[in-house]
């Protein structure tokens, strides 16, 4: 089986003799026997710990999670959007700085009985793993560095439909600015996501909610003026 | 300038950092990771409480069932501590946001786990570990925690067997940094990770902190005392979670015949599996009677899992499993206020510990119960009189490893390949050191660790970058797993019994003589051990 990695400026073929194995299986055969220079991110090998986000052929997979099979044509390169660091390794320290923007944990717990479906509410959004794909995936990212991103603004979500949260105006106010009116909704996010997560959905819910305190989309305001 | 050292920054590491802000220490985590990527991510099935959501249920049964796990090796004052503080400690998790699965009354819902008189575990669907440490995580933004990611624990600076703080490899920069601290507390984790492609732990679980603890003079203990999760996939050693049991799945053979109680201990029902593979049968988890609706429900994560590695549908199909290493109950030897043994200023909470509440052999959901109930009770031990010391200036540690690391940037090319060796050896383990052992095999694989210990200048470093360097990281990983592994062969090789997760076929009953804990140090470069009665 062929494997062409994206290393910084070089694209280099490895061959691996497997005919069907996982993504992160070729990938510590390359390291342990053939390059220990190939660089890359993983630690749980099951799909939880979100280390090991790569793209294969240009989509945002896990490589831990992801078959490949001799004959395809796979070509693994490193996230978007984020600092590579080497090889396949990039720098999510600084997308996750994005939590704190959009101020995406519980503001004041108070005590309230919750339900079943009061957990079935943000049930999804908390299976979040962190693993960036995502991020990688929006073409806001690309036109504008600012945006809180996709995983950001779900785990706002997550903390805003959660019954114990009695201060939901304060993350409403944060996700304003370079928040949820930059998102185009294309569902680039929702395609890729390991957890099969949909942030886009969430950040339909919370354009809504928004709306309830008042806001209203920015871009719809500038454009009717500019229309006239 | 830094009261409280924090190396570590899974769920035990937060939640003690948590505590110690909260009581006003300053506070610094250091983890050689990213956060939210630590081994607590992969804890599935619950969080034990006797809370009696579900069935019956009381603190005193489960301090009973948690000592009968521990056959006679745990404290009993330190698993009464725990299991008393568990309403309290789901409480304040319930109380910062973590999103358990709830019954209709609104009640926290509960699941039984194996060895548990009731349905015991709280839990978030099967993703209870991912849920609790990201929930802290977020805690730990909202507050301001300082957490310095992606340095590699080196050793710890001691000077007249006091603990001054740790030096670190700054993985991104490849430079050898010391962090200096009034007190230090290690939550590296366990070391699973020796028991290489034959564990469900992180590749990261290589016991870091437990061999730092070693070369620093302090003491290890219970070493010998590894539980095998009976059922990891068989081809990619991934967990499926024990509520798969729990929850009422049988366990067959490749006749369809259940041969086992699937609800008995871990180790137990690791061993008849063990036994049935050894025979000559393939053994089964069979899911197939919940129908899909309910197993997404309730095991979204497995199915996801089975489908992924083994290519199947458990609604459909029997998955084929076997019992791999899954958590590591032996750690550095601490007193009850989790100081560590021969080292001042020094405590270790969560799996790279033995606070004794395991026993010869855990229970499960009361591993993630361990690390919040005493990393938070850590928290607050440690910010105890913080200012009656005060930090004493050092670099010779220092100094030390940083030629050591520029040392291994020297000699090229090597005669031998440490992944193959690293590779070869964690299948070693698992044979030798694993569910049954004897002597004589226990005896051969001691010296094949210490050739390999003899030959290491033979093996090193390929890759000669100093930024972001894995195989420089993976190389000090694989000194530790030398390391720890002879110290757990030397532990198993002189317990001639069988007791909780260590089994000998020659000796398969519990003797009273070694209802005692084992306990090693290294003293003038020579491996000391001794048995401490319990």
């Amino acid at each position: 089986m062929k494997i062409v990695i994206d290393r910084e400026d070089k694209k280099v073929t490895y061959k691996v003799p497997f005919k069907s194995t996982t993504l992160l299986k070729a990938l510590y055969h390359i390291k342990n026997y053939q390059d220990p220079t190939l660089t890359f991110s993983s630690n749980c090998r099951s799909g939880v710990c979100g280390e090991c986000a790569v793209r294969v052929n240009g989509k945002e997979v896990l490589a831990c999670s992801t078959k490949i099979n001799s004959g395809e044509e796979i070509l693994v390169s490193p996230l978007r959007y984020h600092k590579i660091q080497r090889d396949l390794k990039v720098d999510r320290k600084e997308p996750q700085k994005r939590l704190k923007s959009a101020t995406s944990w519980l503001k004041i717990s108070k005590e309230v009985t919750i339900g079943i479906s009061d957990v079935g509410e943000s049930e999804k959004q908390s299976d979040c793993i962190l693993c960036s794909s995502c991020y990688s995936a929006c073409p806001v990212l690309e036109v504008n560095s600012n945006f809180i991103g996709p995983f950001a603004l779900t785990r706002a979500y997550r903390y805003i439909a959660d019954p114990r949260e009695s201060n939901i105006k304060e993350t409403i106010d944060n996700i304003q600015n370079s928040g949820i009116w930059d998102c185009t909704l294309c569902g680039e996010c929702t395609a890729v996501c390991p957890q099969n997560i949909d942030p886009k959905m969430d950040i339909i819910k919370l354009r809504t909610l928004s709306a309830q305190f008042g806001y209203s989309d920015p871009n719809f305001i500038s454009m009717s003026f500019g229309s006239f | 300038m830094i009261d409280i050292l924090i190396i570590g920054s899974g769920g035990a590491g937060l939640t003690a950092g948590l505590e110690a802000k909260e009581k006003g220490a300053k506070v610094l985590i250091v983890g050689k990771g990213y956060v939210t990527s630590s081994q607590t991510s992969m804890a599935q099935g619950g969080i034990n409480s006797a809370l009696g959501n579900i069935t019956e249920d009381s603190i005193n049964a489960h301090i009973e069932d948690t000592l009968k796990s521990a056959h006679g090796l745990a404290n009993i004052d330190m698993v009464e501590k725990m299991c008393n503080n568990a309403p309290k400690t789901i409480e304040w998790l319930d109380k910062i946001g973590v999103p358990f699965d709830r019954v209709e009354e609104g009640k926290i819902a509960q699941r039984q786990l194996g060895g548990a008189s009731s349905k015991r575990a709280c839990y978030a669907q099967d993703y209870t570990g991912l849920k609790i440490l990201h929930t802290l995580y977020d805690n730990c933004l909202k507050n301001g925690m300082e957490i310095v990611e992606e340095h590699f624990l080196l050793n710890l600076v001691v000077e007249k067997g006091v603990v001054l703080g740790a030096t670190f490899l700054d993985i991104a920069s490849g430079e050898v940094k010391q962090i200096l601290a009034k007190k230090t507390i290690i939550a590296t984790g366990g070391y699973g990770a020796i028991y290489k492609n034959y564990t469900t732990n992180a590749n990261a679980s290589t016991g870091d902190g437990i061999a730092s603890v070693l070369r620093a003079g302090g003491r290890v203990s219970n070493m010998e005392f590894v539980q095998f999760h009976p059922t990891a996939l068989k081809h990619s050693s991934v967990l499926i979670s024990e509520s798969a049991r729990g929850e009422g799945g049988y366990l067959v053979n490749s006749k369809g015949e259940r041969f086992t109680d699937e609800l008995l201990p871990r180790d137990i029902v690791a061993r008849a599996i063990y036994s049935q593979i050894k025979s000559g049968e393939d053994v089964f988890l069979d899911l197939k009677h919940f129908g899909e609706e309910k197993l997404l429900k309730l095991m979204p994560q497995e199915v996801h899992l089975c489908k992924i590695y083994e290519d199947i549908n458990p609604a459909l199909e029997l998955i084929p499993i076997k019992p791999v290493a899954h958590y590591t109950m032996g750690g550095i030897e601490v007193n009850s206020n989790l100081e560590v043994d021969g080292l001042k200023n020094c405590y270790a909470v969560g799996e790279c510990s033995n606070a004794k509440i395991h026993g010869a052999n855990r229970l499960g959901g009361n591993s993630l119960l361990e690390i919040i109930a005493l990393g938070q009770f850590v928290g607050e031990e440690a910010s105890k009189d913080l200012d009656k010391i005060s930090i004493k200036e050092t670099n010779t540690q220092l100094k030390k490893d940083m030629e050591f690391i520029e040392s291994l940037f020297e000699e090229y090319p090597f005669s031998q390949n440490f992944y193959q060796i690293e590779n070869n050896l964690g299948e070693k383990f698992y044979k030798y050191a694993g569910i049954v052992r004897d002597n004589n095999s226990l005896n051969n694989l001691l010296n094949k660790i210490r050739v390999i210990k003899a030959s290491i200048d033979n093996m090193g470093i390929t890759d000669k970058s100093k930024e972001h360097n894995s195989n420089l990281v993976n190389f000090l990983e694989f000194l530790n797993i030398l390391d720890i592994g002879e110290i757990v062969v030397e532990s198993a090789l002189i317990r001639d019994e069988s007791r909780g997760g260590h089994y000998k076929e020659a000796y398969p009953s519990e003797d009273k003589i070694y209802k005692a804990n084992s306990i090693f140090w290294i003293e003038d470069s020579i491996i000391k051990s001794k048995f401490q009665k319990v």
